[in-house]
């Protein structure tokens, strides 16, 4: 399965929640599909993906809050596992990419790529209350359906193979994503 | 020396003055009396990270989300968090306020923080970010209170030091 398929069948459902991509591959696919004022893409920072999805499922606890992450980054903050198990906001829905490939920065293999590490174990480990692991699109698309009718946090891991865009390049610049981020979220109440 | 019980008051009564109902934190002693505080006020959201950089990121959600916010943490917990307050705070204009915990500095008897409390200003003007040291408990309520006005006017993360003077106090 590929991440693209991943975004792309999961695009309309993600018309009214917020969003917060990881960097690189995985914010370019999104873009790709159409730039959306909900959409944020954290272009470094990496790990911070998922702790800025705690910051906003704890304080807009009407939306559905998605983040779009990847095995290279949540390897980088894996206590944010432990976190969000310990805070438990309903309204997150974690979605980890696990290509097991460092693939932005030069596909160099992750922990993850021998299958010794494996993340939904962690999160598991970690507490969170509903975990899926997916190797399928019929799977992945599964496990969203029913991480979007509960209401209770949820991770789900999917694997995908080491494949990207062939290109990188937004017509957004960063403060501009972050300021017309927090604009639609103060308009939308 | 103990941590004064007093002046932690008079800190979290300051962060309560400029406004701010939802802190996180990673727990530490000069920080003890605050987030039990925190911790039985119905009207403050605590969020304790397992490390610091985290919380650069829960602040921006926040931010994101309206809510104002404080981060309370330890100096080594700053210094630990930098690549989130350079790579996410700076990069997209998030303000970020922080108290920080000045351990290691003058009067430190434990080894282990000396190091930190000596590079904590430098890495602070190294990053040319506004900070202030908080000594005076009449005077705290007030920094706190320009801490966070500056961060949110100029976009950029402000930091507090609290120091021994304030947190040990005379008692």
């Amino acid at each position: 399965m590929k991440r693209s398929e991943c975004i792309k069948a999961l695009y309309e459902e993600l018309e009214d929640c917020l969003v917060v991509t990881i960097m690189g591959a995985c914010a370019q696919e999104l873009y790709d599909l159409g730039h959306r004022e909900n959409f944020f893409y954290l272009q470094h920072a990496m790990g911070l993906a998922s702790s800025i999805g705690l910051g906003l499922a704890l304080n807009r606890p009407h939306d559905r809050v998605v983040v779009l992450d990847g095995d290279g980054s949540v390897l980088m903050n894996l206590g944010t596992l432990t976190t969000l198990a310990r805070y438990r906001p309903a309204n997150l829905i974690h979605i980890i990419f696990d290509n097991g490939s460092l693939l932005s920065t030069g596909g160099f293999a992750s922990h993850t790529t021998s299958g010794i590490t494996d993340l939904a174990a962690i999160a598991r480990g970690a507490g969170v209350p509903n975990v899926a692991l997916t190797t399928t699109a019929y799977e992945f698309m599964e496990a969203s359906a029913d991480a979007f009718e509960r209401n209770e946090l949820s991770v789900i891991v999917a694997k995908v193979e080491a494949t990207g865009p062939d290109h990188f390049g937004m017509d957004l610049k960063l403060p501009e994503n972050a300021f017309r981020f927090e604009r639609y979220i103060k308009e939308k109440n | 020396m103990t941590v004064s019980r007093e002046n932690s008051k008079m800190v979290y009564q300051g962060i309560k003055d400029a406004g701010v109902r939802f802190l996180t934190a990673l727990p530490e002693t000069w920080l003890v009396y605050l987030l039990q505080m925190a911790e039985d006020d119905p009207q403050m959201t605590l969020i304790e990270v397992a490390k610091e950089e985290e919380a650069v990121g829960i602040a921006a959600g926040a931010h994101f989300a309206g809510t104002p916010n404080i981060m309370l943490l330890q100096n080594h917990g700053f210094l630990g968090s930098i690549n989130g307050i350079v790579s996410l705070a700076m990069l997209y204009r998030v303000p970020l306020c922080m108290l920080i915990a000045h351990r290691g500095h003058m009067g430190e008897p434990y080894p282990w923080h000396t190091q930190g409390g000596m590079v904590t200003e430098p890495v602070l003007r190294g990053l040319g970010l506004p900070f202030d040291y908080a000594r005076e408990p009449r005077k705290i309520g007030k920094q706190i209170h320009e801490a966070y006005t500056l961060s949110r006017s100029s976009l950029v993360p402000t930091a507090l030091l609290l120091t021994r003077d304030l947190m040990e106090g005379d008692e």
